[in-house]
């Protein structure tokens, strides 16, 4: 027991921080599996619980996007995007060939983040050649367009394999793909996906949570996270010490996107029905809204932030049509009370001192 | 003919987006942010404008003159309240707070005037008392270009020409332009900062609310998200001409509604927003601050 503790002071404040927080989201995650088992947790709060874990994830993410790469990406629903149609069609077609819903659901997270991967790839490489204000609205432009792109998406399932159609003209429906009768459509357009069954869980949220907090933790601390906290800190200087930027942001980039893409298919498999338009510009800023309230780089602030500002607008029921309103003048609030420096002083004279509140995370 | 057609009315709504974006361009190269409320404000303007059309029984032009009066004090009291205490502050933490007015503006438009649509009656007819078109027809009638369409274009070409005389002749012009270039050096000139980003903003507002009245005048109805999407195609619009740029928002707006227009007619209705985003990022990797944008080089 002595030992531990010793080796436990022992450890970097880093460590100790990256530790406390596995800690935290797996006491999470004990208690709210209890409160569900006793039944203390009312309806809506359990139809709540995968998706909170989705852009628990997503939120995590961004934050390495924005927090640690320090690019500012308004189209990170776009990855969601694509994570949670692919999902869909992996987990939908391999019905017949995985039984097992689990191993499916696995199975489908994995599609969507190699297909988020993939367009994050893609869009990375021109795109993180601009910066600022600039990536920003590329970012945007890209989210927009993946958006329109799944729009005009039709896909069907029968036993001779996928059929895909791209409804360019906008006059095809899901009847030209010519299925045999016994096969499913599993995309309709702008209707999105249909009759998609759930498979996602708490349980599967939670381990998604984790794979993700281990990749970004360990990236975060490793070399390659330190170089790209260089680039992000004084680009210049770190490309004068030798560090390949395109390669660093790139590897930033693309591992945030294929994490969406995961947390796009857990989403996309808790709801039987599903539209593109759901992952619109206003999902990218809701997940950047977790982001920045729950402080740049800081994971853990992230986690909180994403859950709480997620179950705030719920729990705001009780002032009915005033919520939204509340939700942004609390919002507003925030935002001034943490960035102005006024009322940070006044906050410091009424509050206790935090201890090394700055530097965590 | 109907390629003409089409590029018309491109350039009028173009010419919608080139006023909004003049909004942002302006706000942007003084306060360097990103003013996501921008977007609501015109959503506000219309709806200041319908109400005086329809429960006031005002004019058009009246009731455009008191929306842009509304906004401009919108403008200004949201700056004053949510901008300006965080000057000092990231622009990440700015453009949360821009988002959050967004937000604010349209819950309480829902809450005031209803989420349902609510039919816009334009600023100039559409057809005249003898029921003809309110319509210019050339070329023994082939082409009809409404007059709103004229009166947009119009509208547009003279703001224009007025911001470039203000910014570049006027004293507070010349006092915006130093404040964008540097708020330190400019307050060491005696140049009042916080007044010139005041007025600024009440500039962009203004023109947020002829912008909102013409661009419902298009669309004849009126929503609490009906500014949403221009406002990020206006955004775009600024930034294709390069931010910062009086010109180059306008000439990024026209081009905007021209592609816009086209791609819907041509190509596919369903996928003319991603066309013109496509457009955007093409031109920006190959010019990287706009058609326009000054190119800054880095300093070490």
């Amino acid at each position: 027991m002595r030992k531990l503790t010793q080796k436990i002071r022992g450890l970097k404040k880093t460590t100790k921080v990256d530790f406390a927080t596995y800690l935290g989201v797996i006491l999470a995650f004990i208690a709210v599996t209890l409160l569900g088992r006793f039944g203390l947790l009312n309806r809506s709060l359990t139809g709540m619980l995968v998706p909170i874990c989705a852009y628990i994830v997503m939120a995590v993410s961004l934050n390495l996007t924005v927090g640690i790469l320090g690019e500012l990406s308004l189209g990170h629903a776009g990855f969601m995007s694509v994570g949670a149609f692919s999902g869909v069609i992996a987990a939908q077609s391999l019905q017949g060939a995985i039984p097992s819903a689990p191993v499916r659901l696995a199975v489908a997270i994995l599609v969507g983040a190699v297909f988020a991967a993939a367009a994050g790839f893609i869009v990375g490489v021109p795109v993180l050649r601009l910066r600022g204000d600039y990536l920003a609205i590329v970012t945007l432009a890209f989210g927009e367009i993946i958006k329109e792109l799944i729009n005009c998406l039709l896909v069907g399932y029968d036993s001779r394999g996928l059929h895909m159609a791209f409804n360019v003209s906008g006059s095809l429906t899901i009847n030209d793909l010519g299925l045999e009768p016994d096969g499913m459509a599993i995309i309709k357009g702008a209707q999105g996906a249909t009759g998609t069954t759930t498979i996602a869980t708490f349980t599967a949220g939670f381990i998604l949570i984790m794979i993700t907090l281990v990749i970004v933790l360990n990236l975060v601390r490793s070399r390659a996270g330190r170089a790209i906290m260089a680039l992000r800190d004084n680009r210049i200087a770190a490309e004068s010490v030798g560090i390949n930027v395109t390669k660093y942001k790139l590897m930033a980039f693309v591992t945030s996107a294929s994490l969406a893409g995961a947390a796009g298919a857990l989403y996309g498999l808790n709801y039987s029905n599903l539209a593109a338009s759901k992952f619109s510009f206003d999902t990218s800023i809701l997940v950047l809204v977790y982001v920045v309230l729950g402080g740049l780089g800081n994971m853990w602030g992230s986690i909180i932030a994403a859950a709480v500002l997620y179950i705030l607008p719920e729990a705001l029921r009780e002032f009915a049509d005033y919520r939204m309103l509340v939700y942004a003048v609390v919002l507003i609030l925030v935002m001034l009370a943490t960035n102005n420096d006024q009322l940070k002083a006044l906050a410091g004279r009424i509050l206790p001192k935090r201890k090394g509140a700055a530097d965590n995370g | 003919m109907e390629f003409l057609s089409y590029l018309i009315s491109g350039i009028s709504l173009g010419s919608v987006y080139a006023i909004i974006a003049l909004g942002y361009t302006m706000v942007y190269g003084i306060a360097k942010m990103l003013n996501f409320a921008h977007g609501d404000v015109i959503m506000v303007g219309g709806y200041v404008s319908f109400c005086a059309m329809s429960y006031l029984g005002l004019p058009g032009w009246l009731s455009v003159v008191l929306a842009m009066a509304a906004c401009t004090v919108l403008g200004v009291v949201i700056e004053g309240l949510a901008y300006k205490p965080l000057r000092q502050a990231t622009s990440l933490a700015v453009l949360i707070t821009a988002i959050g007015v967004s937000y604010f503006l349209q819950n309480a438009a829902q809450l005031i005037w209803g989420a349902s649509p609510k039919g816009y009656t334009p600023l100039i007819p559409t057809t005249n008392a003898q029921g003809e078109p309110n319509a210019l027809r050339l070329f023994d009638g082939q082409l009809s270009i409404s007059y709103i369409s004229l009166f947009t274009m119009g509208a547009c070409i003279v703001i224009m020409a007025l911001l470039t005389f203000f910014t570049g002749r006027t004293k507070l012009g010349k006092a915006m332009r130093a404040c964008s270039e540097d708020k330190g050096a400019a307050q060491l000139m005696g140049i009042n900062v916080n007044a010139t980003i005041s007025l600024t903003f009440a500039i962009g507002s203004a023109l947020a609310a002829v912008a909102g009245g013409l661009l419902c005048s298009f669309t004849t109805s009126l929503m609490p998200t009906t500014g949403s999407m221009p406002g990020i195609k206006a955004f775009t619009a600024a930034v294709f001409g390069g931010i910062g740029s009086i010109p180059g928002a306008f000439l990024g707006g026209v081009l905007l509604g021209i592609i816009e227009s086209l791609a819907k007619a041509y190509i596919s209705t369903q996928l003319a927003n991603a066309i013109l985003f496509a457009v955007l990022i093409i031109v920006l990797l190959v010019k990287p601050s706009g058609l326009l944008g000054k190119y800054v080089p880095e300093k070490v």
